[in-house]
């Protein structure tokens, strides 16, 4: 058995301790929102917070995080800063590497509540997105920093 | 904000006409799906499209993908401005795959060819504003008064003269005894109020906090996870596997061959995996060893000396070539490219006896259909198809190989199963946007104007494939799309299309031949430009009488400041390329390391001209995800093949732009009178000229080669 805590509630999973985390929330905890994307953690599609920081879900094994707080794209508040830019720059197009965007973006903010372009740029260059939607991310990011310090 | 409607709430309120025939279903009202009898009280559900319920609630049908280009957006819009519906009351529902659902303009459900709005445009608007019709008449009767003295506006009928009035909700009822009109009058477009209007896209909500179902959300009760062991090489055949070896790890509970390889069933996916990998499955050389990059470089190269069929000549090419003053010759070769859709390929599948249940993001729901009936034998109406949200399209999911792969699998295990493939399938088992190669020579006299061009492309044909009837005299027209059509006006033009026979499985890839043919064309005009010492967008509106290609071009241009002084180091080029019935121009600012060969794409201006606009804002996010994507493929992307099989598996080697990379992208809005035109792909065939031709600007080098990587730069310079 491994014990979780994802978005402030407890699990218990009956799996090996070396099976991805991403297959565990998603599949065994239906906590769909943590997409699969590449399996090397490579696209940033299953990003995910682990006691605060970015992760990829995906190259994490389950049985590395127990003891720690995991927060998943259903734990954000509906209120956080990233998710309202998200809704007011209108960022995704077919949507599904944007949780994991926006996973990514909240680290990168919880961090530095005023990150530049360029450190912007440096924490959002390992997460993919094929529609091509980096403009938006960028300008909802800028948004988010903007109201977040405004709180 | 998806309105969340049980499937069998749908069929209970839409199904009751089960049975319709596809010619009722292709008029544009669809159909009247319910007789009086069959009415459920309160629902006015007078075509297949629209559902108005007593809550006030209207909900449209939506019959095309939402794969990221805002169908679930644009369509609602359109249907809700002819029905004057208040925006807020409206929902959308994705349409089960179902012969009612097909767009009348194809007599398919399928969701392709940047045609959800212009095919969806008139019959939309039709349904609805017969349902507005009755709605107004259910008012009038109610009152006894004049149908022409009440007004609906904002879900609500009111009658002009007492001021009464009630809302679609409470018309329901009476509503749905009408008789429909047959001919409905439409709006003017001066009279347009939602459509032309940046609405926020009612996806997006769900598609932030994560609740938006993708096809890989799919849960069915009791179902296992299946992986499969695939051919290492094309072709090739297994020579043995261990089965004892994968059902021996805990939760696999079937091993079965299939058409495409050797499925592992498991309780958890990562079992299933694991039960693939025990199998080492050994295969066999396949039926090409000898296929790799080279020999298809040959391949390639070799084909543009054989003679091709020809798709149009008009004047005489070869003549006006003697006669030219300067004369350019080109050959280009182009690669594979895979569609590396973010959500890989997925399909959850139920066949039990008489019924067969399909969860899928698909683009294709007829294809889904079609295969369902031959592989299980069953009648339409036993099969029940939902499409999810696609986590992206790009033409991938047109094709219908990864439900195959999941029926039958289903019925070896005898359970509902869920598919999903790995990176690496889905990178090495795609239908590639296939490699291209063509030669070009073109003739310019002594006014500077291009007097001759002789086209030969050398590619597989996508068509023979997909739709056969569509392949005429030899001619794949994706195959020469955007070249025997293209704008420039050139008294002598010949293409020739060599169709090649090689045994790597390919598709349509956003935008199809328009990305290798705009490509060519536009950094060959760019050459002939040069050669005819003009400026390149002076030379192109020399050639052009298209008002909307001109205009396009006068705008980008304008607006990227042409001609004018750049900071050192930085370079334009310019292209434009008509493609989805739309017009789009850009221009490109970058700068090259001459040292290392690197290329930064600093800025893109863009100008679409696209006629009725309905949701401006997605229009732009449109034009800024394809020039991405465009500049992505231009840049970095590639299939490499080795050994009879695809080399390439995941993102470590199909490299794609990622932000750091991504420049700033202005786009430009251009009126026009035009019909309406495309909009998922007509953006991303322009920026690979757009970017070659400042490449040449900076450096003196052409490239006839992508991706542009330094590599490519570095041997192109070394030409000049």
């Amino acid at each position: 058995m491994i014990s979780l805590e994802i978005n402030g509630k407890k699990y218990e999973v009956d799996v090996d301790a070396d099976v991805p985390l991403l297959w565990v929330i998603r599949e065994h905890l239906r906590l769909t929102g943590t997409k699969f994307g590449c399996g090397t953690g490579m696209c940033g599609s299953c990003t995910v917070h682990i006691d605060g920081k970015a992760q990829r879900s995906c190259i994490t094994q389950v049985g590395s995080v127990q003891g720690k707080k995991i927060t998943t794209i259903e734990g954000l508040a509906e209120n956080h800063p990233v998710r309202k830019a998200w809704i007011a720059e209108q960022v995704p197009q077919c949507g599904y590497c944007q949780p994991g965007q926006i996973m990514q973006a909240a680290a990168l903010l919880a961090e530095n509540s005023n990150p530049t372009e360029k450190q912007i740029v440096e924490a959002m260059s390992g997460n993919l997105c094929r529609c091509g939607t980096y403009p938006y991310i960028k300008r909802a990011i800028k948004r988010a920093a903007k109201e977040g310090r405004k709180v | 904000m998806k309105t969340e409607i049980s499937r069998r709430e749908f069929l209970k309120t839409t199904l009751a006409g089960a049975g319709l025939t596809i010619a009722a279903t292709m008029t544009p009202f669809g159909s009247r799906l319910v007789s009086a009898q069959d009415v459920k009280k309160g629902l006015f559900n007078p075509n297949v499209w629209i559902r108005i319920t007593p809550d006030n609630i209207v909900t449209i049908v939506v019959n095309k993908s939402e794969m990221g280009q805002g169908v679930s957006t644009s369509l609602p819009m359109i249907a809700a401005d002819e029905l004057e519906a208040d925006w807020k009351q409206v929902r959308f529902v994705e349409a089960p795959g179902e012969n009612k659902y097909i767009d009348p303009n194809w007599g398919m459900q399928l969701t392709g060819g940047s045609t959800s709005v212009r095919h969806m445009f008139e019959p939309l608007r039709k349904a609805s504003a017969a349902a507005r019709e009755m709605l107004r008449t259910a008012a009038a009767q109610t009152w006894g008064v004049p149908v022409n003295e009440c007004v609906a506006s904002k879900n609500t009928v009111r009658d002009t003269k007492s001021a009464k009035s009630l809302t679609y909700g409470q018309l329901c009822d009476m509503a749905s005894q009408l008789s429909v009109p047959e001919n409905p009058s439409l709006k003017d477009e001066s009279q347009f109020k939602i459509i032309g209007t940046s609405l926020p896209r009612l996806d997006v909500p769900d598609k932030v906090s994560g609740k938006a179902i993708f096809g890989i959300d799919s849960f069915v009760p009791d179902m296992l996870y299946a992986a499969i062991a695939r051919p290492s090489a094309i072709g090739a055949k297994v020579i043995s596997y261990d089965k004892d070896a994968a059902e021996k790890i805990p939760g696999v509970q079937k091993v079965a061959s299939i058409d495409h390889g050797i499925a592992v069933c498991a309780t958890a996916p990562d079992l299933a995996w694991k039960g693939r990998d025990a199998l080492k499955a050994k295969w066999d050389k396949g039926s090409h060893p000898d296929l790799n990059n080279e020999t298809l470089e040959r391949t390639f190269l070799d084909s543009l000396k054989k003679e091709g069929a020809v798709a149009l000549n008009r004047g005489n090419a070869q003549n006006a070539l003697t006669q030219a003053v300067k004369k350019v010759e080109a050959t280009y070769v182009l690669p594979y490219l895979a569609h590396v859709t973010m959500e890989p390929m997925n399909c959850s599948a139920h066949v039990s006896g008489n019924r067969c249940d399909i969860w899928i993001p698909t683009q294709n729901q007829s294809g889904v259909l079609e295969v369902a009936q031959k592989l299980t034998g069953l009648k339409p109406e036993q099969i029940h198809i939902r499409t999810t949200y696609l986590g992206g399209g790009f033409g991938r999911r047109g094709f219908v190989d990864y439900v195959e792969e999941a029926l039958q699998i289903s019925k070896a295990a005898g359970k509902p199963i869920k598919l999903i493939w790995t990176r690496e399938e889905d990178i090495q088992s795609d239908f590639y946007r296939p490699g291209y190669s063509c030669r070009i020579e073109g003739g310019i006299d002594d006014n500077g104007r291009m007097t001759a061009w002789s086209h030969k492309i050398a590619v597989q044909s996508i068509f023979e494939y997909f739709a056969p009837q569509m392949v005429k005299n030899g001619i794949d027209p994706a195959a020469v799309d955007g070249i025997e059509d293209m704008d420039y006006e050139i008294p002598n033009l010949h293409v020739e299309y060599v169709k090649l026979e090689l045994p790597i499985r390919i598709g349509f890839w956003r935008s199809v031949g328009n990305t290798q043919n705009a490509f060519v064309k536009e950094t060959f005009v760019d050459e002939l430009a040069y050669a005819a010492r003009k400026d390149p967008l002076e030379f192109r509106l020399n050639h052009l009488k298209n008002p909307s290609a001109r205009r396009v071009l006068q705008v980008v241009a304008e607006k990227a400041g042409w001609g004018n002084p750049l900071r050192k180091g930085e370079s334009r080029g310019i292209a434009h390329h008509f493609s989805f019935g739309t017009h789009v121009a850009q221009v490109a600012e970058i700068s090259v390391n001459k040292k290392d060969g690197t290329i930064k794409v600093d800025r893109v201006v863009c100008a679409v001209s696209c006629g009725t606009m309905v949701n401006p804002n997605i229009i732009v996010a449109q034009m800024r995800g394809a020039i991405i994507m465009g500049l992505s493929a231009a840049m970095h992307e590639k299939i490499d093949f080795a050994n009879g099989g695809i080399q390439t598996a995941n993102f470590y080697n199909y490299n794609e732009l990622r932000m750091n990379e991504a420049p700033e992208i202005e786009v430009h809005l251009v009126k026009s009178k035009d019909k309406i035109g495309g909009i998922g792909e007509p953006g991303l065939p322009p920026i690979a000229p757009a970017v070659a031709n400042a490449v040449f600007k900076a450096t003196g080098a052409r490239l006839r080669r992508l991706p542009m990587t330094p590599q490519t730069v570095i041997e192109a310079m070394k030409k000049v």
